[in-house]
Parts: C-alpha cells; structure tokens; sequence
C-alpha cells in the first residue's frame, strides 16, 4: 500500500491510541501505580456504547456520511459516566485501602490485574466470545488528492482526539481542580500538607481517566469492533506511548501514540502484517534502552 | 498566657520504631522557636508529626486551644499551621504562580491579592510568576515553599531546615525573610542545622537528643551555653563550610 | 432419610460404581501430572517475585519458549503437511535441558534493558514479550508450523509400560522433578544468596548500600527462574503432546500462576506449591461439575472460574496478603542495617 495511505491510518490508529494513553498517563501519574485493568475500562466504555447504540435501537439513521447517528451521543455519554464511575469504585473498595495500608505501587498494579480479569470474565459473561460492530452499513471512503481513501467515521475519530486534548489541557492548565491533579501528580504529600484533599483528586482522576479511556474505546470499536478482550489487547500499544511520552505526561502520551500507531502501521510496508502487534513492544524495549524517563521526562 | 502551639509528651517515628520520645515543648504567638541536635535526634520527625504527616504513637498537640492531635496534614493548614518540608517541598512542573495557587487552594477568594502580597517578600519571584518551579535555584526554591506555606494565612509556620545546602548569603536572606514573617504576627517553629545563626534569631530554642528534649533556654543562652557550643556550635563550623560549594 | 439414601445407593450397579471409580482415579492421576507442572512454574514465580519482588507478568513466555524449544528438537523432521525447523529426534532429556537454557536465555534477553528499571516496567515489558512471541509463531512461515502447532511430540520412557499404565509413569516423573526443584529452591534459598535476595526485594537501597550489587543479584534470580519456567514448558508439551500458540494465553499461563503464589503466600515455596494444588483444583475441577450446575451458571464456567482468578487475587491482597502460608521471618543482618538507616534519615 502507498506510504502516504499508512501514514492516514496509522495516525487514526495512533489517535485512538493517544486517547486511551492519556488516560493511562494521567492515572499513573496520580496514583503512581501502572493500572493493568485500563485496558479493560476501554472493553467496558465500547460495550457501554453498545448497548445505546444497537440494544436500545437509537442512532441507526446516519448523520450525513458517517456511519452512526445521533444516537453517538447518548452512547459516548453514558460510556463516559459509566467507566469513570467504574474506576472510582473499584478505586473506593481496593487501591484505597491498600493506599492507607501504606502498599507498594506493585501490590496496586497486581490489584489492578484481578480487578481487569473480573471486568474482562464479566464483559465475556454478558456478551460472549463473538466480536460485535457498532453499525452494519458501509462507511464509504472519500477519495482525497493523490488516490488517498479516508472514511467521514476516521475524520471524525481525529476531530475527536483533538477536542478531548483541547478540553484536556483547558482543565489541567486553567482550572483549580487541573492543577491540583498535576500537582498531587508531582508530589502528593506536599500536595496533602498544602491542603489539597488528595483522595479527592485521586477521584476526580480516575473520573477523567476513565472518560478519556472510554471515548478511545468507542473510537477503536468504530474503526474496527468490539470483543470482550479488544482493549486488552491494546493495553500494550498504550502502556509503550505512556512510556514514549514519559509517565505522567498527557502530551507525550498523545504523541507517543500518534509515534506507536504510525509505526505500527508503517511497518507493514515491511513486514509480515501478523507482526504488527509485536511492534510496540520493540519501539518500547528501545525506549527502555535509551531513554527510559520518556522522550519529555516523567514525573514520577 | 496560653501557648499558641503546646505539644505535650508525644512519641512518634516510623512503623515499630519509636523516634521520638515523649517531647513537650510550646511556641507562643508571634514567637520564633528554635530545635537544633545533632543528627538523628528525631528533629524532623517530630516536625513532620506535629504537621500531620507522621502520626503520634502518643501525646497530644494543641494549636490555638484546639486539640489538633488526629488532624491530617491537609486539616492541620485548615486549622492554622503550614508547614514546609525539607526537601521537595516545591510542585517542580508547576509554574510559580501555580504553586502559590496550590498554598492558597482551599482559599474562597482574595487568591490574586495574596499572592501578589506574598510575592511581596520576595522580589526574584514576583518579576517571572510564569516560571517553572523545577528550574529555580536551591534559594529560589526555599523562597517559594515559605511563599506557599504562607498562602492561607496561617497563625504557625513550621520550616524544616529552611536553609541546608544554602550558601551563607542566601542563609542570610532567608533568616531576614522570616524576621519579616514573624513582625507581621505569624510564629515560627524550625529545626535548623545551621544552628548559631538561627538561635541568634530564635526567642527560645529546644536542644533534642536522642528523641529526648534535655534542655530548653532562650536563643541566646543556648548560644552562649558551653555544652551547647562544643556539641552542636562548633561541630557545625565544619559543616558549613562543606555545604559552602553548592 | 438414612433409609431411602441406602435404597438408592443400592439401585446404582457396581459397574458403574466400578466405572465412576476408575474415572475419578483417571482423573485425579491427570489432575497431579497437571498440577505437578504447575507447581514447578508457580516455584519459579515464587523464586522471582516471592523472594526477590521481580515483576513478571509474561510467565507464559518462559513457559512457551521451553515447550517449543524441547518440542523441536526432539520431534521427528516435518511431514509434507507441517512447515516448521529443526526436527532433530534428540533424546526428549536434551529437550528438557535445551528448554530450560532457552526460558534462561529469554530472561537475560528481557532483563538487560529492564531490570535496571522500575519495577513495573518489567511488569509491561513481560506482557509484551508474551504477546511477540505468540505473534512470532502464528505468522512465522517455516518456523513452528505456525497456527497448527506441533503435535506428536514423544514422551518419556514410554517404552517400558502400555499406553494405559503410562499415565502413572507420567506421574512419577512429574513428582520426581517438582521435588528435585521444591528441595534445589530450599536449598538456594535457605542460602545467603537466598538472604540478599530478600534483603534486595524488602529494601533495594539498604543492599545496595551494604555493598550487594542488587541488579545481578535479581538477574541471576530472574534467570534461574525462566529457566525453571522454560522447564516446565517442555514437561507440558511432552505431557499434552502437542502444542500451539493460542494454547499459550496470558490468562492461563500467567495469571493463574500469579494467582497460586498469591494464595499460597509468596516468599515461601511450600505456600507456592500448596497454592498451586488449591487453585489448581479450582481450575482444572470447575469445567468437571458444569453439567451439575444450574443452567444459567454452566454455561458460563469458563468465565465464572476467570472472574474467580481475579476475585481471589483481589481478596488475597486486601484480607490475606501473606497468603495462606506466610513466610517465615528471617532475621538477617539487613534489618539492623535497615533500622539504621532510618534514623539517618532524619
């Protein structure tokens, strides 16, 4: 396939994964523990969506030349509500009494880990092994200079990624709440002895986290589908841009995406497309190697 | 009188291992109190326990005849006492308004004011407030994070070793910032290596070793005081200069 | 009551007694064999994180590299319907020793650019490592006969008894060689090198400090402990046959391990193996009483028994996280250091 061709879709890809990354990035800042379940929030965010969508019988006339209707929204808000409750729940009954207990952040990431296999046993429970689409009907491409094919649904997944990061750095940059996370992310005992009440930054964190994850997690199940272990799958795509990015980082996590996705789907230009999912793994082994703290530095 | 803080036989250090042992020791308004010991003697400790950051094994501390004793960190600035670690004791990614938003976060309004107030004091800040505090210098950084402490107005400030690793001139600059601090009401408790030149300052002064207290005088006693001078005084003459490079 | 339960028990023919007998013996042979295996990998795991708090989250990795290194070198050269390498009919004990070299290697490989690292990062880089590998044999041509897997991998000694009597060979061998790794694990550590191993996995800074060069010391942990997983690899593919990559998942070849050192109790190797038997049995007996279940539960067992994995890793971190055996507190000369660097501190 033209070069070019790649380049449109591995920056869709790498926007669906720079999406889910700053949620993880955000997360991990705050916390300091790598949530292995984010992967499974994401699971969780698609089916949600659903369930608006197909179950309940709304969106099915299309706006214009997308492919979903207005049915999207309803859908990408109980999504939001739905997975960023979810976090801070799970949040209450186990990281916050392991927090207390004075627990490592690896005993947090193994908590994690169960809380993602039950999400993911659960989602499987529910919908079975059979992967889903959110609409039947064909998306048409449009045909751009040059021969270059991109379907309305991929420019409104880009035009997405660049609202959600807008509204992401107008909170984090202009508002108490924003700052008192970047804050609690740099340094959550000075946080708590300038008198920030952390836990309820934490909340408001997995909140943000969790919304941000469950907006990428439609994003992808619209590009291609949704099966009760697609976001785990993705979990490594979006742990190697948190990595690229530096942890605690949401710009270096976007661009650490846009990096992983590009890559992703460049090489195969090269290489057997069966590989494809081994490619994040290396642009993160390399990362390790040389620039362990991330291309922009981490915070923690 | 009664005292503004008065911390009365607490004990208190790190999961099974006791640090300090039953200290008392009262600050009264607009005083500044001084606790110097040698190295290990719990000063600290006790400092990060009276904060809220540790918590007490035993004993109890009244601020402003309120028991403070179970507040959390958070709720000691609530109820009138900041306090400033020694180390990281700055938001680094945050720009220097920032932190000062921080200090004031649980302000209702006046934020603006108080800062440019608090800026006041300390004029190398005020000229660039969009500055990242990562990229300031070890006096800079100090200067903030009493600049942050200062931000809810509190009736006690707690300064843990305001001026290790400072060079005598910026030493000077931040002992000159805190008289100013005390003239306007707020009292002051620290525990300082740079022992002589605090106690100078200091109305009274508490020597701790051991997680024991074993003597309290005036700033300036202690100074003349001969076991204080050999112990801790002229130990520290060493110290300082090796401190000197950075 | 009594009296009806009698006639009843008495309307079943001794055949079937017979017939149910033999089947639970068949059964509780395989279940040992099986569980066997798996004790040797949770040891390993135990070895890593137990003892010296390495993060390992692609254990099938270790497991799958071992069960295709033994599988290729001891199987026969590939038929015209299979593509794959190798093929050398070597003895199935070099299969074993090749495997475990393999999973050993694997771990240096991983370790170098991690292990220096945050913890957690080796925690990502390991999931990442199973995933590679597995896409590695699925789209290989002419490598390990890719989606098809290898089958007719040879057994061991099974030229002595007939194919029915095999099973307790199989056992046997199985028991001999989790022992031999349960009491070599005892031994290393119950040595001092097992001492710094915890001393590094309580506080890294205190070993550093007392002069341990703790990245060698946890690369020479992880190592001995891939390798045991590449090991068991191999006994599982000379067991099962044959092998290919789907059978390898995250859930079954790491999680569930993660889980029987969890239960178990890290830092101990007893809680590792009594783990495994304990989760095990849950594992391998859940699918067995599908059919007693209710409808609505049976035909959701496979994930019922996933959602208990990551329920009783939960639980076990927030009520029991010394697991059901704890470790034994060790005094050690590292803990006096410890103290001591408390009190500078201040």
């Amino acid at each position: 396939m033209d070069i070019l061709q790649l380049l449109i879709i591995g920056t869709i890809v790498g926007s669906i994964i720079g999406l889910g990354a700053m949620g993880l990035t955000l997360s991990y800042g705050v916390m300091k523990f790598a949530n292995f379940a984010h992967g499974d929030f994401m699971t969780l965010g698609m089916f949600l969506a659903y369930v608006v969508i197909s179950d309940l019988g709304w969106g099915t006339s299309p706006i214009g030349n997308f492919s979903f209707g207005f049915g999207l929204i309803p859908a990408i808000i109980l999504a939001i509500l739905g997975v960023g409750c979810f976090a801070i729940i799970t949040d209450h009954f186990v990281h916050r009494h392991l927090r207390l207990r004075g627990s490592g952040i690896i005993t947090m990431a193994i908590a994690s880990l169960g809380i993602g296999i039950m999400l993911r046993a659960v989602i499987q429970m529910i919908w079975g092994p059979t992967a889903f689409r959110f609409t039947t009907g064909i998306n048409t491409a449009l045909t751009l200079p040059g021969d270059l094919k991109i379907k309305p649904d991929q420019i409104f997944i880009c035009a997405l990624t660049l609202l959600c990061t807008i509204g992401l750095y107008l909170l984090l940059y202009r508002t108490q709440l924003g700052k008192a996370m970047r804050a609690t992310s740099d340094n959550s005992e000075l946080a708590s002895i300038a008198g920030i009440d952390t836990d309820r930054i934490r909340m408001a964190t997995w909140g943000i986290s969790g919304g941000l994850t469950a907006i990428a997690g439609i994003m992808l199940a619209m590009q291609s589908q949704l099966r009760f272990d697609t976001g785990f799958t993705f979990l490594l795509p979006m742990f190697a841009a948190v990595i690229l990015g530096g942890i605690g980082n949401p710009w270096g996590a976007l661009l650490g995406g846009l990096i992983v996705g590009i890559t992703q789907e460049l090489s195969t230009e090269w290489i057997n497309p069966g590989f494809k999912p081994g490619v994040p793994f290396v642009l993160l082994i390399v990362m390790l190697l040389f620039r362990p703290r991330g291309i922009f530095g981490s915070s923690i | 009188m009664t005292a503004l803080l008065s911390v009365n036989d607490v004990s208190t250090g790190y999961v099974g291992l006791e640090i300090v042992h039953k200290i008392s020791i009262q600050v009264d308004k607009g005083e500044i109190v001084t606790i110097i010991g040698p190295n290990g003697a719990g000063k600290s400790t006790l400092l990060k326990a009276i904060a809220g950051v540790l918590t007490k094994f035993e004993g109890t501390v009244i601020l402003n005849q309120q028991n403070v004793t179970k507040l959390s960190a958070s709720n000691m600035v609530i109820a009138g006492a900041s306090f400033v670690p020694q180390t990281d004791n700055i938001f680094p990614s945050l720009s220097i308004k920032e932190n000062l938003e921080m200090g004031g976060f649980l302000r209702n309004s006046g934020i603006n004011e108080r800062i440019k107030e608090v800026l006041s004091m300390f004029p190398e800040l005020e000229k660039r407030p969009n500055e990242k505090a990562g990229n300031l210098s070890g006096g800079q950084r100090q200067a903030l994070a009493i600049s942050r402490a200062l931000m809810l107005d509190p009736v006690l400030l707690m300064l843990d070793e305001p001026t290790a690793a400072l060079s005598p001139a910026l030493r000077e600059e931040i002992f000159d910032r805190i008289d100013t601090i005390r003239e306007s009401g707020v009292a002051i408790l620290m525990v300082e290596q740079n022992a002589k030149e605090a106690l100078l300052r200091s109305d009274r002064g508490y020597v701790l070793v051991a997680g024991e207290s074993v003597l309290e005088q005036t700033g300036p006693e202690l100074v003349a005081n001969p076991d204080v001078g050999r112990l801790f005084l002229g130990a520290e003459r060493n110290q300082q200069t090796d401190n000197e490079g950075n | 009551m009594d009296h009806q339960y009698e006639k009843n028990f008495m309307a079943i023919p001794d055949s079937v007694i017979l017939v149910t007998l033999i089947g639970a013996t068949n059964w509780g042979v395989g279940f040992l064999t099986t569980v066997a295996i798996f004790a040797i990998v949770a040891l390993a795991l135990n070895l890593q994180w137990g003892y010296t708090g390495i993060f390992n989250f692609g254990v099938v990795a270790f497991f799958m590299i071992g069960a295709y290194t033994s599988a290729l070198l001891t199987l026969p050269p590939p038929s015209k319907f299979e593509s794959h390498i190798l093929g050398l009919e070597l003895p199935v004990l070099i299969g074993w020793f090749s495997a475990a070299l393999a999973g050993g290697l694997l771990a240096l490989v991983i370790g170098l650019p991690t292990l220096r690292l945050r913890r957690d990062f080796l925690a990502i880089a390991t999931i990442g490592v199973a995933t590679i590998i597995r896409s590695i044999a699925n789209t290989t041509e002419g490598f390990v006969n890719r989606g098809s897997g290898l089958n007719g991998i040879p057994r061991f000694l099974d030229n002595f008894t007939n194919a029915s009597d095999y099973k307790w060979v199989l056992l046997v061998i199985m028991i001999v060689m989790l022992s031999a790794v349960y009491f070599g694990l005892q031994r290393v550590t119950a040595a001092p090198w097992g001492r710094v191993l915890r001393a590094i996995r309580d506080n890294e800074e205190t070993a550093m400090a007392a002069g341990k060069h703790t990245v060698s010391f946890r690369m020479q942990a992880f190592v001995l402990g891939g390798a045991i997983m590449g090991l068991a690899g191999a006994l599982w593919a000379h067991r099962t046959g044959s092998i290919s990559p789907t059978a390898f998942n995250d859930l079954f070849g790491t999680f569930v391990i993660w889980t029987m050192v969890m239960v178990g109790g890290s830092g101990n190797n007893k809680g590792a193996v009594i783990g495994a038997l304990a989760v095990g049995f849950f594992w391998f007996g859940t699918p067995l009483i599908q059919e007693d279940l209710p409808d609505i539960l049976g035909t959701r067992v496979f994930q019922l028994r996933e959602l208990t994995v990551g329920l009783l890793i939960v639980l076990f971190l927030l009520f029991q996280p010394h697991g059901l055996i704890r470790e034994k507190p060790q005094v050690s000369r590292f803990i006096t250091k410890r103290k001591n660097m408390y009190q500078q501190l201040d």
